[in-house]
């Protein structure tokens, strides 16, 4: 884990260094700058090493790995990594004072590890208890915490910097940060992230097909469905961006906004 | 005496009427969302072609429920931003065709796969006389609800949906930047060259 963690400090420095370089410059075709997205230029680079790595690495694996397994394993290890992450949701809960959703979340994670074999079943939600998936991200911007600029990190892909200072602490929303043995972690790890990206092979596909380019598509998402998830899926209008400055005309519909 | 009697009960009736139906104002908009989704989840449940993945059919069905209830063009006006004054009557033709299809082949496969799902309005914050609301629903089926949000203007009497919302993310905004990126990289009939180019490409099927 010593070895993890100097790596990432490493590529902490890459990034501020690249940004100290590349950030006053215009980046991008067109040189579209986007304002949350000062490095845009190091993004990309970034972005296509991802993309490189998922094409001749994770895919397959996610591929092989849906192939190969069961569907009914596959939901199990889905449920028992849910566990883990709900027991962090709670703990998130908590920070954020929702004592409802806090509550939900420990009563999940208690009745599943209980009744559902350690986390093996859902039996919540077959009870119809939801999720509220909180992590140390959002509680983070709940407190205030602005987002800060766009970063997309090797592997992990894309982050804001308030979500990668969150980063080292959200791990324990997996069940490898809760294991000493490093075999068995480096394992675990690599099998949820086979799982997750199994579980996108359709939406992946999507995205190749509408996105006019790829990096801007899933960095305006992103951004967005951060936003969103700190506010519970209502967040307060965005002001008014310069370039909405002057409006499009809304022809025939009321003057409000 | 008596005739005086009746005509403040109709009065007074009358103001009710009024009232409920100023109240219902904003109410509109909910009932519209509401309907048009319960028509489209009822016509994909009882057409074997659409579940099997007719993109054709889903067209058409795109077409005749909800495109009649969306304000396309101040969809796609939001969406170009300030180059949508620059765009030429013929342009901006083109720009709402091309953007449609777009959005149709975005959405097609998730519709192949409605099969028991049911649409909940979710509370909202509108004021009976706001005249641009919006509207949350939740999707409820297998898995976890999926969040589905639309803003609706008030034109006459009618409503029109103007956004949508897919699990946090409005879909407006999700291409702004991308098209002002492509429109300052090569112009608007670039743009447009793009996005026909996209649309022809034949969709994958998952």
């Amino acid at each position: 884990m010593r070895a993890l963690r100097a790596v990432a400090a490493v590529l902490v420095f890459a990034v501020l260094g690249g940004c100290a370089t590349t950030g006053t410059q215009p980046a991008g075709p067109g040189a579209a700058a986007n304002p949350r997205d000062p490095f845009e230029r190091w993004n990309r680079q970034v972005f296509a090493f991802n993309e490189g790595l998922d094409e001749h690495v994770m895919k397959p694996l996610a591929t092989g790995y849906r192939n190969v397994v069961p569907e009914l394993a596959r939901t199990g290890i889905g449920n028992v990594f849910d566990n883990v992450t709900d027991a962090w949701s709670a703990i998130n809960n908590f920070l954020q004072f929702k004592l409802e959703a806090g509550l939900g979340d420990t009563m999940r994670v208690m009745v599943n590890t209980l009744f559902g074999v350690g986390g093996l079943f859902d039996v919540a939600g077959d009870l119809g208890m939801p999720h509220y998936h909180e992590d140390l991200g959002q509680t983070l911007g709940r407190w205030g915490v602005p987002s800060g600029p766009y970063i997309v990190w090797p592997v992990l892909g894309p982050s804001a910097l308030r979500e990668s200072v969150a980063l080292p602490l959200d791990r324990y929303a997996m069940p490898a940060a809760w294991i000493d043995a490093d075999g068995v972690q480096l394992g675990l790890s690599a099998l949820q992230i086979v799982h997750v990206r199994a579980g996108l092979l359709g939406a992946s596909r999507l995205v190749d097909d509408i996105a006019l380019d790829k990096y801007s598509f899933i960095r305006d998402g992103w951004l967005q469905r951060r936003r969103s998830l700190v506010y519970d899926g209502d967040p307060p209008p965005l002001p008014e961006e310069p370039d909405a400055a002057e409006p499009p005309d809304a022809p025939a519909s009321s003057p409000a906004r | 005496m008596l005739h005086r009697f009746t005509t403040r009960v109709a009065a007074f009736g009358f103001a009710l009427f009024a009232a409920a139906a100023q109240a219902q104002a904003s109410a509109g908009a909910e009932t519209l969302i509401k309907q048009v989704s319960t028509e489209v989840i009822d016509t994909i449940k009882a057409d074997a072609a659409i579940q099997g993945g007719d993109v054709q059919k889903v067209i058409a069905l795109v077409d005749t429920k909800v495109m009649p209830h969306v304000n396309f063009q101040r969809m796609t006006a939001a969406v170009v931003g300030r180059y949508w004054r620059q765009a030429t009557p013929e342009q901006q033709k083109r720009l709402q065709e091309e953007f449609k299809t777009l959005l149709v082949r975005t959405y097609a496969g998730a519709l192949t796969q409605v099969r028991d799902q049911t649409v909940q309005l979710k509370p909202s914050r509108n004021a009976a006389t706001d005249t641009e609301v919006v509207v949350r629903t939740e999707v409820r089926g297998r898995g976890e609800p999926i969040q589905l949000d639309y803003r609706l203007e008030k034109n006459a009497d009618s409503w029109k949906i103007y956004d949508v919302n897919v699990l946090g993310v409005w879909l407006v905004e999700q291409y702004r930047s991308s098209f002002a990126q492509e429109i300052s990289a090569s112009g608007i009939d670039g743009l447009i060259a793009k996005l026909a180019e996209r649309n022809k490409a034949p969709a994958r099927r998952s």
